[in-house]
């Protein structure tokens, strides 16, 4: 059976780091934060290993199934007897394997920041941060209650603003940090208000109670969920289609992607851990975690899913052909290979052979996780180097940099979906999943991974081949950086190589079944020739310092410059809320209250002047005349009395 | 010779209450005002008196509210002169009209 310390002490270890820095950080424990803080993640990690070994091959499968544990649950707010918050850890197949994820990045990227931020001012608040981060992604990951998992929403949310605006003398950096709160916090009104029509209508907001209330179609909740219609829609389907909203917020689906690419403001690290690797599939983890619903309630909603998913791989992976700035193009890339694990769950079904696509997205976050967060530390070292982000100031450096060199064409390859690599193995069982369930957005997630091969090798040729490197300005006393920072590169390289082996599919699927996985060379003939085909124009491009960019761009014009522009989708939002939000609503609401609120209370106290200054010539100061109205006062009211009252 | 009655008496403090009016708006000289005054007082003091006698002759209220309006008359005397001399000390005048700094 599970530990329930065990598995406790696997988020809270790393918060224990956030609390010991964030307040003795400063003072007492400057130097030292950096490496408490990777001693005590490394624990963490060590014993998320130990939690995987333990659920797949010692007690998690009984009768071939694996089984979901909840070997803590702590009732937070009772509501009633049957409504309450708890706060529980669950443990099954997807949140191991999450812990695993979450916990070898996140040491991955402690060590690589010992090195990274050397020297930086703020290096104890920096590791508190990563520290928070860490908690609360893992407890996000192992919430056994809708509302738990709402709240280290939240909280990962927070960190994600505090490490994005971590340079916050930048105002670009400012700016980037709380567009992304503000993106995402939109969304999590829409994931707030699905948590709220679901376990209204299940009376629960326990997720094991939940999914069994709202799958079986002969319970009444499901029943009262199918029949209350709104628009058209029952409520069901608005529940899950909203708290789908706050994942595509998190996951930077499109149309709520905008904030991930400027993101990159953070220190590189953070956008390794954060916005490629752990926060961004909070998303997809969200969809996967309340999978039965979506699957067998409201197919409608995952087939909106599936879509959402394939049009925000495609329209990133194009936006990445044209971006510059090596980070931004990471982080496109990024959004394009979560629209490909959102769209996998998007045409899976439920148990059986049907469920492949729920297991290739879990598969394919697992890889992605890898050789994501290695091109992020990689392109971490290259800046670190150049000390710039533009590629045009890149070119060359496979000398200067072997290990970086190395270890990013790893991760290239992989990502590309080339044989025997990782990305390869995950990026075949979407597709096969795609293919046998929607053929259209097959089509589209084949384009997508002929354009993820050109664009990552367009990144990798600029920054170690073209033209070769010269310094620009300044000092160029460090070589390719420390053994801290060489060290992760090199374990995620393995990561990022070796994943692929991992049998899956008897570890990770829709139902808890081993889900038998079968490659098939002649389907697997397509994406693979697309993508060598990618890396070929890449080279035929790139590899050379030459013209051919220049010319293949203005030859294509208006759609490279749209492509350049990421499609004016920033400029559509900002003439929503400019032009449209600010001038119909904001100054509507700021006349109304000007005038009519503001007006009521100029008018009180106007007309208390007005009365004032009318009355105020009573008190003249002469005593006879006060006597004369005293006595015309008491004339009236013995009038009054003696006419009048009786 | 006839034995005054109530509406002799009456008549007396009416007269006498007006008089005292009179004197108390239209004079400028804050001791004839607080004589005024005395007057008002001194009629309705008579008034109880007469009331008492011929209305309730067994009771002594209006004896003792008289006795209490001499009394506090007194008093009020007093408090008046000293708040006069003290604005004669300020103003070098007691004209009432001169009087007029306490006002909005």
């Amino acid at each position: 059976m599970p530990n329930a310390i065990n598995i406790a002490l696997i988020p809270l270890l790393p918060f224990a780091g956030f609390l010991l820095s964030g307040l003795f950080g400063r003072k007492y424990i400057r130097n030292f934060a950096g490496m408490l803080g990777t001693a005590l993640i490394l624990g963490s990690a060590i014993l998320a290993l130990y939690t995987a070994y333990d659920y797949f091959f010692v007690y998690g499968k009984v009768d071939g199934v694996y089984q979901q544990f909840v070997p803590l649950k702590i009732t937070w707010l009772a509501f009633t007897k049957e409504l309450s918050i708890d706060m529980g850890l669950v443990i099954d197949p997807i949140s191991v394997m999450m812990l695993v994820v979450v916990t070898f990045v996140s040491l991955m990227v402690h060590i690589y920041s010992l090195g990274y931020l050397k020297g930086e001012e703020r290096f104890a608040t920096y590791y508190a941060y990563l520290g928070l981060f860490t908690f609360s992604m893992l407890g996000l990951v192992l919430a056994s209650n809708i509302f738990q998992i709402y709240i280290f929403w939240e909280l990962v949310g927070v960190s994600s603003f505090l490490l994005i605006g971590f340079y916050y003398d930048k105002p670009s950096a400012v700016a980037a940090s709380k567009k992304a709160f503000i993106v995402t916090r939109f969304a999590d009104l829409g994931f707030l208000i699905g948590i709220l029509i679901l376990s209204y209508f299940s009376g629960t907001l326990d997720f094991q109670e939940l999914i069994a209330r709202l799958t079986s179609p002969e319970s009444n909740e499901a029943k009262a969920a199918a029949a209350s219609t709104f628009l058209g829609a029952s409520a069901l389907t608005w529940g899950a289609a909203l708290v789908f909203m706050g994942g595509a917020g998190k996951s930077a689906m499109f149309p709520l992607h905008i904030w991930l690419p400027d993101a990159m403001e953070g220190p590189t690290p953070v956008s390794a851990l954060i916005h490629a690797a752990t926060m961004v599939v909070a998303g997809v983890y969200l969809v996967a975690r309340l999978f039965p619903v979506f699957a067998l309630s409201t197919p409608a909603v995952l087939e909106m899913i599936g879509w959402v998913g394939a049009v925000s791989a495609i329209v990133a992976a194009v936006i990445a052909c044209t971006q510059t700035d090596i980070k931004r193009v990471l982080a496109y890339s990024t959004m394009s290979q979560i629209g490909y694990m959102m769209f996998a769950l998007g045409v899976s079904k439920y148990g059986g052979e049907a469920g492949l696509g729920y297991t290739a997205s879990m598969f394919h976050l697992f890889t992605h996780a890898m050789f994501k967060a290695l091109l992020f530390l990689g392109a971490g070292a290259v800046i670190h180097y150049v000390h710039s982000n533009e590629m045009k100031d890149m070119g060359g450096l496979r000398k200067k940099m072997p290990v970086t060199h190395f270890t990013f064409l790893i991760a290239c390859l992989s990502i590309a979906g080339v044989p025997f690599l990782s990305g390869f193995y995950s990026k075949e069982e979407i597709l096969l999943a795609a293919y046998h369930s929607n053929t259209a957005i097959y089509y589209i997630a084949l384009v997508t991974s002929g354009l993820t091969a050109f664009y990552m090798f367009r990144l990798y040729f600029n920054i170690f081949w073209n033209k070769p490197y010269e310094a620009h300005g300044g000092h160029h006393g460090h070589g390719e950086g420390g053994l801290v920072m060489m060290l992760p590169l090199i374990l995620l390289a393995i990561g990022a190589a070796g994943a692929g082996y991992i049998p899956f599919g008897e570890l990770v699927s829709s139902d808890g079944k081993a889900l038998e996985s079968h490659f098939d060379i002649a389907f697997s003939a397509a994406p693979v020739l697309l993508g060598l085909t990618g890396i070929a124009v890449a080279a035929w491009m790139y590899l050379k310092e030459n013209k051919k960019p220049e010319n293949m761009a203005s030859s294509l014009g208006g759609i490279y410059k749209a492509a350049y522009h990421k499609f004016y989708i920033d400029e559509l939002y900002l003439f929503i809320t400019k032009k449209v939000l600010f001038n119909l609503v904001g100054r509507t609401a700021a006349w109304f209250d000007r005038t009519i609120v503001d007006g009521l209370v100029n008018l009180t106290g106007n007309t208390t002047v007005l009365v004032a200054e009318g009355i105020k010539k009573f008190q003249s100061g002469k005593v006879q005349q006060y006597a004369i109205y005293f006595l015309a006062g008491v004339v009236l009211l013995a009038a009054f009395f003696v006419y009048v009252w009786r | 010779m006839m034995e005054p009655g109530l509406y002799h008496i009456l008549t007396v403090s009416i007269a006498l209450f007006f008089i005292g009016v009179m004197g108390f708006l239209t004079r400028r000289n804050l001791i004839t005002m607080l004589m005024s005054l005395e007057l008002i007082l001194n009629s309705v003091n008579l008034n109880f008196i007469a009331f008492n006698k011929y209305v309730w002759p067994g009771k002594m209220d209006g004896l003792f509210f008289t006795i209490f309006i001499i009394a506090i008359a007194a008093a009020e005397a007093a408090v008046a002169i000293a708040i006069i001399i003290n604005l004669y000390r300020s103003n070098q005048s007691i004209d009432v009209t001169n009087a007029e700094d306490l006002k909005y």
